[in-house]
């Protein structure tokens, strides 16, 4: 198996995957959206529930790949106790991590730092996105369903 | 159309594929190190040297406008570009050239169909017959047609193997149909229909028959005669030729009858303020500056599929896909969509408990290309209960040992995500 791979189907990875956490809607979430990747169909729905400005549970729903899930499962592990800014800057360093755009410390991101692998691979960025995307717009109350392209 | 080789014909030697690989310049490379194993012929095929020399050659000595002047340079033009149109009346064994309508690919002409036919003869509840099986663009132009004109899309199912239901589409052609939709070979499961059957039906009903051969032109013999369909439509892409040029053919009577699709240049027989006559066909269908060098590489393209033989491309093919059933075979936890008994070389399959992207990126760091989505045929992974799938399809450059790659890199998927 090629590094490349290696780097990119990590343990943490794959153990998101085949066991992702925060799974379903949590209780007394009180804002949701829709996350749509049309080019391969994936369809992910992200929970929330906002105590004031702290985001105290996330959840999600919805099939994908590896990539796509873990970093959902992950998200749903990072995002719960921050506030919405605190989530919008994370998320904004994880953009950058994954596009390789800039020089982000990967230790900046957390967890979040087994998906930089994405990067040498340009067509799943929107698969490591998809989620952040979607979260973004559940806090931002937003109704519309959110989409890649 | 069997799954036994020898019953299509002789096929290619190993010695001939490794010569005809050879035209194909761009599969000499690696792909992350690996040598390319490209099987995403159901997307789109590479091109051979004769198609890329001959749009060349043509931009550097006979390119000028078609139709229009009268010097020698644009009358050598015209020629070429009309030689193009008589290549594709050549290919699907068409009478007469004057039906052969240039266009950008397969989903133009349909287009061209939905919305020109529909003009003609679609009203308020009037319906339009297609399959489970259809790519987008042989769902959505229609679709549109219904939306402008009251009409209803009625959709005739397949069976688990991914065969159409013949009598349930026999069922659904009713006084109110005016058109039935059908592609010739499934660009997701393989299967070839059966067009002829299809084409009987319709017609004890007075109804014409749209086929989409994109999947059907590059890989078996197609002959719109013995077909018996009104209407055919292909991809230059898909068989080795151009992006962006096609071709629909369609019978005289029904092109005469039709109102043109686009306005323009070219179209017209006389214009003024107050009224416009069209020209005759085809160019009453061929508004504007024609894709002129692509027709030319077209051309090339046919005449170097043809040198070959269509018959033994399909059974090179057919020999690839048997080898490659084989090896799926032996690897666990592989479903394969799409078992229907004439199938072309097109092989879709899902792996338990692995997203087929994830399968595509892991082939692709082992050199192979491959397709990993819904193949613009969402109702389809739908019906097969499949959010995607992955699509290995095989062209005429395809060897054993791609299908050897293709092998040893599901291998790495399994072990990957053991």
């Amino acid at each position: 198996m090629s590094d490349e791979l290696r780097e990119l189907y990590q343990t943490v990875i794959l153990d998101h995957y085949k066991k992702p956490r925060n799974y379903g809607r949590p209780d007394g979430a009180d804002r949701e959206a829709e996350g749509r990747n049309p080019l391969c169909g994936d369809q992910i729905k992200v929970y929330a529930k906002l105590d004031g400005e702290r985001v105290a549970a996330v959840g999600f729903e919805g099939s994908g790949c590896a990539i796509s899930t873990a970093s959902a499962s992950l998200m749903t592990e990072i995002a719960r106790g921050k506030s919405r800014g605190e989530v919008e800057a994370i998320f904004a360093r994880f953009h950058d991590l994954v596009t390789g755009k800039g020089t982000i410390d990967p230790a900046s991101v957390g967890k979040l730092e087994v998906l930089a692998g994405v990067r040498e691979f340009p067509a799943r960025v929107k698969c490591a996105t998809l989620a952040w995307h979607a979260l973004e717009a559940a806090l931002r109350g937003s109704h519309e369903p959110v989409s890649t392209e | 159309m069997t799954s036994s080789a020898e019953a299509i014909g002789e096929r290619l030697s190993d010695l001939e594929v490794a010569r005809l690989r050879a035209d194909f310049p761009i599969l000499d490379q690696k792909a992350h190190g690996k040598p390319l194993a490209y099987l995403d012929n159901a997307n789109t095929t590479q091109k051979p040297r004769a198609v890329i020399d001959a749009e060349s050659r043509f931009y550097a000595r006979d390119y000028a406008g078609v139709h229009r002047a009268v010097y020698e340079l644009a009358e050598r033009a015209t020629r070429a570009y009309e030689s193009g149109r008589d290549a594709v009346r050549r290919l699907l064994r068409a009478p007469d050239s004057h039906e052969v309508i240039l266009l950008r690919g397969t989903t133009e002409a349909i287009n061209l169909v939905a919305s020109s036919y529909g003009r003609m003869r679609l009203r308020a509840g009037d319906e339009i017959l297609i399959t489970a099986m259809e790519h987008h663009s042989n769902i959505v132009p229609w679709q549109l047609a219904c939306e402008q004109f009251g009409a209803k899309l009625v959709v005739a199912p397949i069976d688990d193997r991914g065969e159409l239901i013949l009598e349930e589409l026999e069922r659904r052609i009713g006084p109110r149909t005016r058109i039935v939709a059908v592609t010739h070979v499934s660009n997701v499961l393989g299967t070839v229909n059966p067009v002829r059957e299809i084409v009987d039906a319709a017609h004890a009903q007075n109804v014409p028959v749209l086929v989409d051969g994109a999947q059907a032109a590059p890989h078996l013999p197609v002959d719109v005669g013995a077909l018996g369909c009104d209407f055919y439509a292909f991809s230059g892409h898909k068989i080795y030729g151009p992006s962006g040029i096609g071709a629909l053919w369609a019978r005289r009577e029904l092109l005469e009858a039709m109102p043109p699709y686009h306005g323009g240049g070219s179209m017209i027989e006389s214009v003024s303020f107050e009224k416009t006559t069209f020209a005759g066909i085809p160019a009453k269908f061929e508004a504007g500056t024609p894709n002129i060098a692509g027709t030319i590489g077209l051309a090339a393209a046919i005449d170097y599929v043809e040198a070959i033989g269509l018959e033994r491309i399909a059974a090179h093919e057919q020999a690839l896909l048997a080898y490659a059933n084989d090896g799926l075979a032996e690897l666990p936890g592989i479903r394969v969509i799409g078992t229907a008994p004439g199938k072309a070389g097109v092989l879709s399959f899902a792996i338990d408990g692995v997203h087929p992207h994830d399968v595509a990126t892991v082939l692709d760091c082992e050199g192979v290309a491959v397709r990993a989505g819904h193949h613009c045929a969402q109702p389809l992974m739908e019906r097969f209960g499949v959010p995607a799938t992955v699509r290995a399809s095989f062209g005429l450059y395809n060897t054993r040992a791609d299908v050897d790659a293709l092998l040893a890199g599901l291998r790495a998927v399994l072990e990957v995500f053991a």
